[in-house]
């Protein structure tokens, strides 16, 4: 699971102000329902959990089941307190892990 | 005294009563989407309203649906919403996800995209910091299927 996400956040920001995140990531999600061709059970592979924290508190987080589409994105909301630095971690049921640190700028 | 005889005869007992017990269970088994419910609200009852699902109303590819769900809430340490909860009511797993809010949040939404098997309901529950419940729900035709049995 070594692709790099996509991070969409407003250039800039005032405190108090509410912002939308924006992140997309690709992962097959495969579900586990599905057969190969030789009748075998595709074994599931999803990103199971997504967090996002802000200078180390939690903001949003999602625990996702097979019933998420491929390459899941996810959009959601922060109230920005001050200065701060995002920290979006995404892991999947193979034990992939991808972490990505962004600022946001505050003026 | 309890022997090793009775002992055993009542584990046995035990044992096949507790057998029966599950056959029971198993016998007025809910839907699988309403045994998912369950699991969120346990005993509470969730209040119809305060919770909007954007969705198309008829969605051609059901790999993928995009959904944007909010729950008017003032987000404040008094009152807010913890979590949102989705539900595919005809979907083979119809627990989809379970979001999770902070104060931080500032706003109880969340946009992404799900699988749809089939037409069906969806529903979303809401979690408020007081312990009580909301509940939305949306109808989507879904012209192919997208679970890709």
């Amino acid at each position: 699971m070594a692709t790099k996400p996509r991070i969409k956040l407003p250039e800039s920001a005032k405190v108090g102000e509410l912002i939308e995140i924006k992140t997309l990531i690709s992962h097959v999600m495969e579900t586990g329902q599905r057969k190969d061709s030789e009748g075998k059970t595709i074994p599931r592979n999803i990103i199971n959990s997504f967090t996002a924290t802000y200078g180390g508190a939690e903001v949003f987080k999602a625990e996702l089941q097979p019933g998420i589409s491929a390459n899941p994105y996810l959009a959601f909301y922060m109230k920005v307190p001050g200065p701060g630095e995002f920290e979006f971690t995404w892991i999947d049921d193979a034990g992939g892990k991808v972490v990505e640190k962004i600022k946001l700028n505050v003026t | 005294m309890l022997d090793r005889r009775t002992f055993a005869l009542g584990s046995a007992a035990a044992l096949a009563g507790a057998g029966l017990a599950s056959m029971a269970r198993a016998q007025d088994a809910a839907q699988p989407w309403e045994q998912a419910l369950k699991k969120i609200l346990g005993d509470a009852k969730p209040t119809e309203g305060k919770v909007t699902i954007e969705m198309p109303e008829i969605a051609e590819n059901g790999n993928t649906v995009p959904f944007s769900i909010s729950v008017d809430s003032p987000m404040t340490e008094a009152s807010s919403v913890r979590a949102i909860h989705l539900i595919a009511t005809a979907n083979p797993q119809p627990g989809v996800a379970t979001f999770r809010f902070s104060l931080l949040s500032g706003r109880a939404a969340v946009t992404s995209r799900m699988r749809l098997a089939r037409t069906q309901d969806v529903l979303a529950v809401a979690e408020l910091s007081d312990g009580r419940f909301l509940m939305g729900k949306r109808s989507v035709k879904v012209t192919i299927g997208g679970c890709g049995g």
